[in-house]
This record gives structure tokens, sequence and C-alpha cells, in this order.
């Protein structure tokens, strides 16, 4: 069977069971465009941003597990995404971005959009490629699922020239893929299972570290079971909130900057840390020469590169975190915690997490929604609001608490909200958003009002670039250098898009506005009007050691 | 510390970009690098020679590992290996100093490969030793140009690196 390039794009697409594409159409992507017309297999989103595009299959793949797929033209469209391919590839997220590229005999020639994507891309991706010829489209969609979505997942950026969309060639769907540089390990070695087993029923004082890799895992199970049985406290990064449920007893919530005060001391005075798909990453760690100075580190990973990337580990075990787990989990015999754990639980006791309640605290905004949607899936943007989302929603399950980690992209949460909410229609999805943040990608509002996605956008307005001006107020004598933002009104943004909007300014009007965003069947902006100077506590100061915690008492100048 | 690494690659358009990129982004540095195809056509082999210690090389090998297009890196430095450079040096000479670069040039079991009436070209193959050793002694001539293959090496014995299926 002989087909266009563009028709074997769309086919192959429908062999990996794609049935949602995020994208905007340009001029060397017409003929697939013309082809996803003359099919109903595959719904595609039409966005406002090629940036949108890439956040939004990235919240999709998020929210399902799925490959999340985008698309955009040539040149610009193409250098748009790659925002979005930085954000997936640094939180490991599987997704497939197909760019058009001008024909190949205008290839280097500085051609009307042309832009070198793979060369853009290939320090942002797991993998790219360029095709050459209509034949090769087939191998390589298969080839670039597998890579996406297997071992440690990632972006795969397929370009393909509008000539080779429109050549024909034979098509024939392959089976498997051939790719003898790329053989994941999935076992763990069981002579360091072993090892691992040992050191645990040796350790007096463990804390479970867990990363995003045990949701991609679906090992959030064998991680609460290995934390029961060992009885050893469980912190998160911002990647693995959800993994242990807040108000599971040995749960600890998120270590790190802007940690719990309890999760960084228990870190500290730890004398094993077991590391679970995570990265020490430097926002987790604080100063390294201080991290869990007296512990071992055990660290199970997929990725043997991150293994002794960022601190000296006694026990690496490569492999899927949910396998490995399952191989240690019959070697483990309860360990001799009891007193750790009364010295934790001090601590938790001690120090809670607290906050003003005077005037309108995003706090207690991020409670409240917390407690009226206990289910929700929460997008976030980057910054303030991300952190409070992170420390004061009661995150229950793992794949609800989509965020931008390693890249920390402002922008991200709207549009990723978008794609999680068509991932998951029957949920409700919340985007807590900074007005910074939510303003770099709000023209996606039109987005969500054309396919009537009812995602709940809750502003936490303080007028300000905050988490910026917070380091500002700490660090550099309250000097707001272009941090302040001016006025928007988001009642009426809304209203323009066709949304809804609604303003709040003190803490009573809270659960009402939240019902009601939950009632009206429409995408919905809630703007609250927050403490405009309100900080993220507990801090620890970039370059300190985890135990060097600063807090409203002793923080403020 | 130095480091040979030698990586077998699949024969494919921007791999060598790729590689190259991997160690500008992640800061390792490259004493040199060269890559031509094996007994395989699809596969190409590359001789890095790193510096760093024992930590940046271990990543610098993950790192290349992860790469799609990588079949297999080794480390030379840690067994027994041959490892060559070949080196082009135009030297100033005329007839007063030719005949002493000559004889210098022989001691070495270089060659001279081209005569011009006030330069010459010497072509040297050997490890990194000879070659240093060389370069110091022709220098008191004059050197006008140099150009080096950068490192090639093999590791020896009957042992091999094999790419497996192509």
């Amino acid at each position: 069977m002989n087909l266009t390039g563009a028709k074997a794009l769309i086919k192959s697409l429908e062999y990996e069971h794609v049935d949602t594409i995020f994208g905007i159409p340009g001029g060397v992507v017409i003929p697939i465009y013309d082809e996803l017309y003359q099919q109903d297999a595959i719904t595609h989103y039409l966005v406002r941003h090629e940036q949108a595009a890439a956040h939004a299959a990235d919240g999709y793949a998020r929210a399902t597990g799925k490959v999340g797929v985008c698309m955009a033209t040539s040149g610009p469209g193409a250098t748009n995404l790659v925002t979005g391919i930085a954000t997936a590839y640094m939180d490991s997220v599987p997704m497939i971005a197909i760019t058009g590229q001008v024909t190949t005999d205008l290839i280097g020639n500085d051609a009307f959009q042309e832009a070198n994507i793979t060369g853009i891309t290939q320090p942002v991706t797991k993998h790219n490629y360029l095709l050459h010829d209509a034949s090769e489209i087939p191998q390589t969609i298969k080839e670039a699922f597998h890579i996406a979505s297997t071992g440690r997942p990632g972006p795969v950026l397929i370009d393909i020239p509008k000539d080779v969309q429109t050549m024909t060639a034979p098509f024939d769907y392959p089976k498997k893929v051939h790719l003898p540089g790329y053989q994941p390990t999935y076992e763990g070695h069981p002579g360091q299972i072993k090892r691992a087993a040992k050191a645990i029923s040796e350790a007096h004082r463990p804390v479970i570290y867990v990363g995003g890799g045990v949701k991609i895992s679906g090992a959030s199970e064998e991680v609460r079971a290995l934390a029961e049985t060992i009885l050893a406290p469980v912190t998160m990064t911002l990647m693995g909130m959800g993994t242990m449920p807040a108000d599971h007893p040995l749960s600890l919530g998120m270590l790190g900057m802007h940690g719990t005060r309890y999760a960084n001391y228990a870190v500290t005075e730890s004398d094993l840390i077991i590391a679970i798909g995570a990265r020490f990453d430097d926002r987790v760690t604080g100063k390294i020469a201080s991290f869990a100075p007296n512990a071992k580190i055990i660290h199970i990973d997929i990725d043997p590169a991150e293994i002794g990337k960022n601190v000296r580990v006694d026990i690496p075990i490569v492999g899927d975190v949910k396998r490995v787990l399952q191989k240690l989990m019959p070697m483990l015999k309860q360990t001799r915690t009891k007193e750790w754990m009364e010295k934790v639980h001090t601590w938790k006791r001690e120090y809670p997490l607290e906050f003003e309640v005077t005037g309108l605290r995003p706090q207690y905004v991020v409670r409240e929604i917390s407690r009226l949607c206990p289910d929700a899936v929460v997008c976030t943007e980057v910054g303030q609001h991300q952190m409070w989302a992170a420390q004061y929603f009661s995150h229950r399950h793992p794949r609800n608490f989509i965020s931008s980690g390693g890249l920390g992209t402002m922008g991200y949460g709207f549009p990723a909200s978008i794609g999680a909410k068509i991932g998951r229609p029957d949920e409700t999805v919340f985007d807590l958003a900074g007005d910074g943040s939510f303003t770099m990608n709000c023209q996606e509002l039109a987005t969500a009002v054309a396919y009537d996605v009812q995602v709940k956008v809750a502003i936490f307005n303080n007028g300000y670039l905050g988490m910026v001006r917070q380091w500002q107020e700490l660090f550099y004598d309250r000097r707001y250098s272009q941090t302040k933002l001016s006025e928007i009104n988001f009642v009426k943004l809304a209203d323009a898009f066709g949304a809804h909007g609604i303003r709040v300014d003190s803490a009573s009007e809270v659960a009402p506005a939240i019902k009601e965003a939950l009632a009206v069947p429409k995408p919905v902006i809630i703007d609250f009007r927050i403490e405009p100077e309100e900080c993220v506590w507990p801090m620890v100061p970039a370059g300190a050691a985890l135990n060097e915690i600063i807090d409203a008492k002793s923080g403020k100048v | 510390m130095k480091h040979t690494l030698s990586v077998l690659v699949q024969n494919k358009p921007g791999v060598l970009a790729r590689t190259a990129g991997l160690f500008s982004r992640r800061g390792y540095n490259i004493e040199s690098l060269t890559v031509g195809v094996t007994e395989n056509e699809n596969v190409s082999r590359m001789t890095i020679v790193v510096t760093g210690d024992d930590t940046v090389v271990e990543q610098v090998t993950k790192q290349l590992n992860k790469l799609i297009e990588v079949i297999k890196v080794s480390d030379l430095t840690k067994e027994s290996y041959v490892d060559r450079e070949l080196v082009l040096i135009k030297v100033t000479a005329d007839g007063s100093n030719r005949g002493e670069i000559m004889q210098l040039v022989d001691v070495f079991r270089a060659r001279i490969v081209d005569v011009a009436a006030k330069s010459l070209i010497v072509e040297v193959t050997g490890d990194e030793e000879k070659i240093v050793a060389l370069i110091a002694m022709l220098k008191q001539f004059g050197i006008k140009e140099i150009v080096r293959t950068g490192t090639l090496a093999l590791g020896r014995g009957p042992k091999v690196i094999q790419s497996g299926k192509d």
C-alpha cells in the first residue's frame, strides 16, 4: 500500500493509539492538517500559541500516563514549542512533538520559516529525528513512541519536511523496534537489592525520599508498603507529591528549599536515605556537603546517569522502581525505628506549617480548595503559589499534582490544566496560578472556551512576581526591581473570552467563590486578591544546609 | 587524569553533533575526538580523549550511553591499549639546517613528506609521548604550522568491543 507521508503519519499515530493532538497549523504542515481534516480517529485541539500546545500535551501525559502529542509548523511554530519540550524533558514526561520543516531542497538555505529545530532541541529531547523520505515515517513513529514512553520517559521530536509529507512510499507499520543503543534496565541487580535490604535492616533512622519516578513507574502502593513495613517516614519532592497521602502518619510532606521543617530535620539526622525515583536536585538537597551527613544512601532509579551525579551513593540500584521495590519487599523485616519515629512525630507536632489568619491569605485559599475539592487534579504555574499549593493542598493521588518542577516554567499550569482536563474529562481540574504566571499563557482562555474545557483557575493575585519579590525582600534589602505588576481586571478578561470571572477580596468570600466556580459550567477564573507581601515559609536559602531554616519570625528583615 | 574512550555509534547523520553537543552542554572537556566507520558500515567508532577525575568520566560515560545512537562506550584507560596519532608539522628549514632536521626525523622514525626552499613538512605517527618529544625538538627550528588527527586507540589482545547486531 502506497501512502503520502502525511497520510502515513496519521495512520502511524493511529497505530500508536493517539486520539488527541494539540497544535497550530502553518505553511509547511498543511498536508498533515489536510489529512487530519479527513479522518475522525484523532481529535486536534487548536491552541493559540505553540508553547501551550506543548504544555497541554505535557499536562495530558502527566494526568493520564499516556504519551502527549503536539504539533507545529516550521520556524517560529517549532521554536515556540521549545520551552514546552524542555519542561517535559526536565520532568521526564513522555511526549511526541511533530514539526513541519521546509522542503528538503531548501534546508540549510535560510528559507522562509526555516529553523534547525533538531539542532535547537538536541539538548532538551530524549531523541529527535529529521526525516528525508516518506518511507522512514512508520519506523520513526514506532521508535519515537517507544523511546518517549519507556525507560526514563521524555520528549521526542520528529521534524518532517513538507515534500516528505506529500511524496508517496509503501506503508507497512512495523511490529518491533530495533535500537541496539537503547536498552533500559528494568530489573535491579539482585546483589544490590540484597545489600539494600541489609542496610535497611541495620538502620535506626531511615528516611524514604521519593521523587517523580515513583509516579511514572506507578509504584505509589509499593512505596507506601515499604514505609509501613519498615516504619520509616516518607518525604517527597515537588514531583513526588501525592505518592504518600498528606494525612498518612508516615508522610512528612515536601523536603527542600520550601519543605517542612520536620522533613528537612529528618533528612539531616537520618542514618539511611532511601532515594526512590529522585535526582537530588539542588532545590531538594540544599548545600550538598551538609545533605544527610551521617546517612548511607540507597538510590533506586531507572537512569544510571542520575546515580552519583549530585551526591555520593552507597548502594545504587538501577532499575524500574516498582520492580525493584517488589523484589526488595519480601526481604524486609520491621526495623528498630520506634525511637526515631517518636522523634519525627515530635518535630511534626513542634513545627507544623503555619500561616497568619488575618486578611486574605493564600495558604487559606489552598486549604479551602483542598477541603472543597479533595480529589481535584491540581496544576500549578511556578512561584510562590506553586509552593503554597505543594504545602497546603492535601495531596492524595499520585497523578493529581501537575507542576513544572525541573525547568520551573511560568505559564505552564494553565495550558497543562487544559490538557489534563481533556485527558480526564470527568474530574475537577484546577490551575493554581500567580497573576504573573497566568498572564504568560492567558490567551489559552480562548482554547478552553472554544472546546468547553471547564478548568477552574485560581489566581493568587498579589500584584507581584511574588517569589522574586520575596528574594528581593529577604536578600536584596527590599529593592523591588521590576517585580511590581500592573493591575489587571481578570473578571473582565474572563468575560472577554467567554469564560466566567469571580473576584474575591476577603476570606469569607473564598468558599462561596469556589462553590460558584464548581457550579458554573464554564472555564472559570477566580481572582483572589491575596496579601501582596506574603512570603513562602519555611525557607532554606539557596546554598544553605537543609537545617538552616528561616521562617516568618526569623526571616523578616 | 586523561581517559581514552572508545565509543561505538550508529553511523547516522547528526551523531557527531549530538555527541559533541553533549560534552559542551555538560561542561566536559574534550582533548580530542576522532570518528570513522568501522568493519561494519552501519557502525562508526569514536575515540574521545577527555580529562577529568573518575566521577567526571563516569558521568561522561553514562551520559554518552543515554544517547540513543550510542551503542557502546568503553574506557580503554582501564586496560592495556594502543594509541596513535598522526601529526603533520611544517618546519622552517633551509640549506643550513635541513640535514640536522632530517637526522632528527630519522631518530623519531618520522618522515619528511614535503620539501621546499624554506620549509619542510614532517609526518609523524605515534603515541602522545613521542609526538610531544618530537614537537619539542623541532621547536628550535621554528614550527610554522601543525595539524593533528587526534588520538586513535584500540584495546590490546584478542578482546574486541562489539556492536552486537547492526
